[in-house]
């Protein structure tokens, strides 16, 4: 079992609505999306998030895309007008998303 | 599509061609005149639009209408038009945008004085209003949209509300034969949906067809960001030319197609992955992307590269609008005070973590009501909490060079500059080689959505000639 930067096997955006955050992420190789489909689960990308406050995340499955959108809520300490984060929109979160590791087959 | 010559004009006449210039208020300047000699070349109906407002943007521009009446609207729309105008008129190339932001019979009237320059007195300028329902929010009438419930203002006055108007209006000022159309709040989809249902003769209730347009223009909404904007990775997502990005061109059949592209000879890239990512940008449940003009669902989208540069969208599904509008209030609110100095070179993390410490105990110090933050840019900010949890934990390689970020949120505005200039006596007070202090304080402004009945929220069209619209402001 090897273990890699989902940064090596996906990309992604983050964008904002006030304080809910969505990011996608997409495979480079579809041939990655079940395998980044089991273990990017919700539960992982909300603990990324916890410290900020976050309190929900979700995650729609587009198959035919083949790409995901995470939806997470509360994480923006009070969103563009409210934060006092230099990056009030949470553009550069999709990165923080990235930093996750995948295990890969042998 | 048949290779003979019959074929392509037939494509030609077929489709409509739609260009962005503008993703938000601040873009680059020139993009949009490479969009333009390109549908020019490709001859055939087409149009551009120019998306520039933001929440903060449109109470930005409020602010700045009250302390001015002839100003409120986008600050860069005679430099977007200059360079495109004439040529634009010349080849019947409309031109939309929601520049006209707070104030857009201003917006009109500076879009008259530039055509009366530039020698095109009968360029036809459509005056969109009615997006401001300032008075509706002002006096208690709207009920407050639930992602914002028991967001309280308190004390908080009011700037202005602006509900996010769909493309009917700016329909009929194509019918009226505009050459330009200024609009305030249009929903940024709107811009895009207009010139295809004017073009096509496309019903307000025909939700396929109003499905593709609203993909079109969320596609295209934010200019560069479909064509390797904010997409770039060096060394695993490469762009030629990143300092020329093409703005984006949709090609729109009759029949329902859609392919994306850019100008030829720019830099950029349209594939797969620009495509993906734009699609899904600020989008929540993908089965339900409200507009104004139809509800959008993309989960049975698929795309298909088609070409160098091109990629075409298919599956694109549509239900009814809902009958309510969206609106934006803004609300002047607290005070944002920031400083920052610099440390770099040995022991520059101990430094650093002793600055910020320091400052947030002389908060307490000075009794300032103040809400604080301090982030160690270099070490972790943005992806930080108010707390500092990550640099506060940080353990990592030992960082050379760190900027000590403070950051106040106070009631008013003595307090919140009292606290930044905290980090200014910092040059003196601080640590061992503390530098490059700069500090600022400005003015929040706070929003809250609202809903609104739609017949709640009349529009006015008002379609003149460059000559007529320049007289009846100087007359007003």
């Amino acid at each position: 079992m090897k273990e890699v930067a989902l940064h090596a096997l996906a990309h992604s955006r983050a964008g904002d609505k006030g304080n809910r955050l969505n990011m996608s992420l997409i495979p480079y190789d579809p041939a990655h999306y079940e395998l980044i489909a089991a273990q990017v689960t919700e539960a992982r990308v909300l603990d990324l998030f916890r410290h900020r406050g976050a309190t929900h995340c979700t995650r729609h499955d587009l198959p035919n895309l083949h790409a995901f959108n995470f939806v997470v809520e509360e994480v923006l300490e009070g969103g563009v007008n409210g934060s006092l984060n230099l990056d009030g929109h949470g553009k550069t979160h999709s990165f923080r998303l990235l930093e996750l590791t995948i295990r890969l087959p042998a | 599509m048949t290779a003979r010559a019959g074929g392509a004009e037939l494509r030609l006449m077929n489709t409509f061609h739609l260009g962005n210039g503008a993703g938000f208020s601040g873009d680059r300047v020139d993009a949009p005149i490479p969009v333009l000699r390109s549908l020019i070349a490709r001859g055939g109906p087409s149009a551009m639009f120019f998306e520039t407002l933001g929440e903060r943007t449109v109470a930005l521009a409020h602010l700045e209408k009250r302390a001015n009446p002839a100003r409120g609207y986008e600050p860069m729309l005679e430099r977007l038009l200059d360079p495109i105008l004439v040529d634009a008129h010349a080849h019947r190339i409309p031109l939309l945008g929601n520049w006209g932001a707070a104030n857009p019979p201003a917006a009109a009237l500076a879009v008259a004085r530039l055509a009366l320059a530039k020698g095109l007195p009968d360029l036809r300028i459509g005056l969109v209003e009615g997006d401001d329902v300032t008075p509706l929010v002002a006096g208690g009438q709207l009920p407050v949209h639930e992602a914002d419930a028991g967001l309280d203002m308190g004390a908080w006055s009011l700037i202005a509300a602006n509900a996010y108007i769909g493309a009917e209006p700016l329909v009929e000022a194509l019918a009226q034969g505009a050459d330009v159309v200024v609009a305030g709040r249009t929903s940024d989809p709107a811009l895009a949906i207009a010139p295809l249902a004017h073009h096509f003769g496309w019903r307000f209730d025909d939700w396929e067809r109003l499905a593709l347009g609203a993909a079109t223009g969320h596609l295209l909404e934010c200019g560069s960001q479909v064509t390797g904007g904010v997409f770039w990775d060096p060394g695993f997502k490469d762009i030629p030319d990143p300092a020329n990005i093409g703005f984006p061109i949709a090609e729109v059949t009759e029949g329902g197609g859609l392919v994306i592209t850019k100008p030829e000879g720019t830099g950029g890239i349209v594939d797969l992955r620009t495509v993906k990512e734009q699609l899904l940008y600020e989008l929540h449940d993908p089965a339900h992307y409200i507009t104004p003009d139809v509800v959008l669902d993309i989960t049975q989208c698929r795309l298909e590269q088609v070409g160098p540069d091109r990629v075409a969208v298919h599956g694109l599904r549509g239900a009814p609008r809902p009958d309510t509008l969206k609106v934006t209030a803004s609300f002047e609110g607290s005070w944002l005070g920031e400083g920052e100095v610099s440390v770099a070179g040995p022991n520059a993390l101990a430094r650093a973590r002793a600055t910020a410490d320091v400052l947030l105990e002389r908060m307490k110090r000075r009794g300032l009501d103040v809400r604080a933050r301090v982030d160690l840019i270099g070490v972790a900010s943005v992806h930080d909490d108010d707390g500092g949890s990550l640099w506060r934990g940080y353990n990592g390689p030992e960082p050379q060079d760190i900027r000590i970020r403070l950051a106040v949120e106070a009631r008013t505005r003595d307090d919140a500059d009292q606290a930044a200039r905290e980090v200014l006596a910092m040059l003196c007070c601080g640590t061992a080689g503390t530098g490059g202090a700069r500090w600022r304080v400005t003015p929040r402004i706070l929003t809250r959505s609202h809903l609104v009945l739609r017949e709640r929220v009349p529009t006015r069209v008002t379609t003149l000639t460059a000559r007529d619209m320049a007289a009846r402001e100087i007359a007003a």
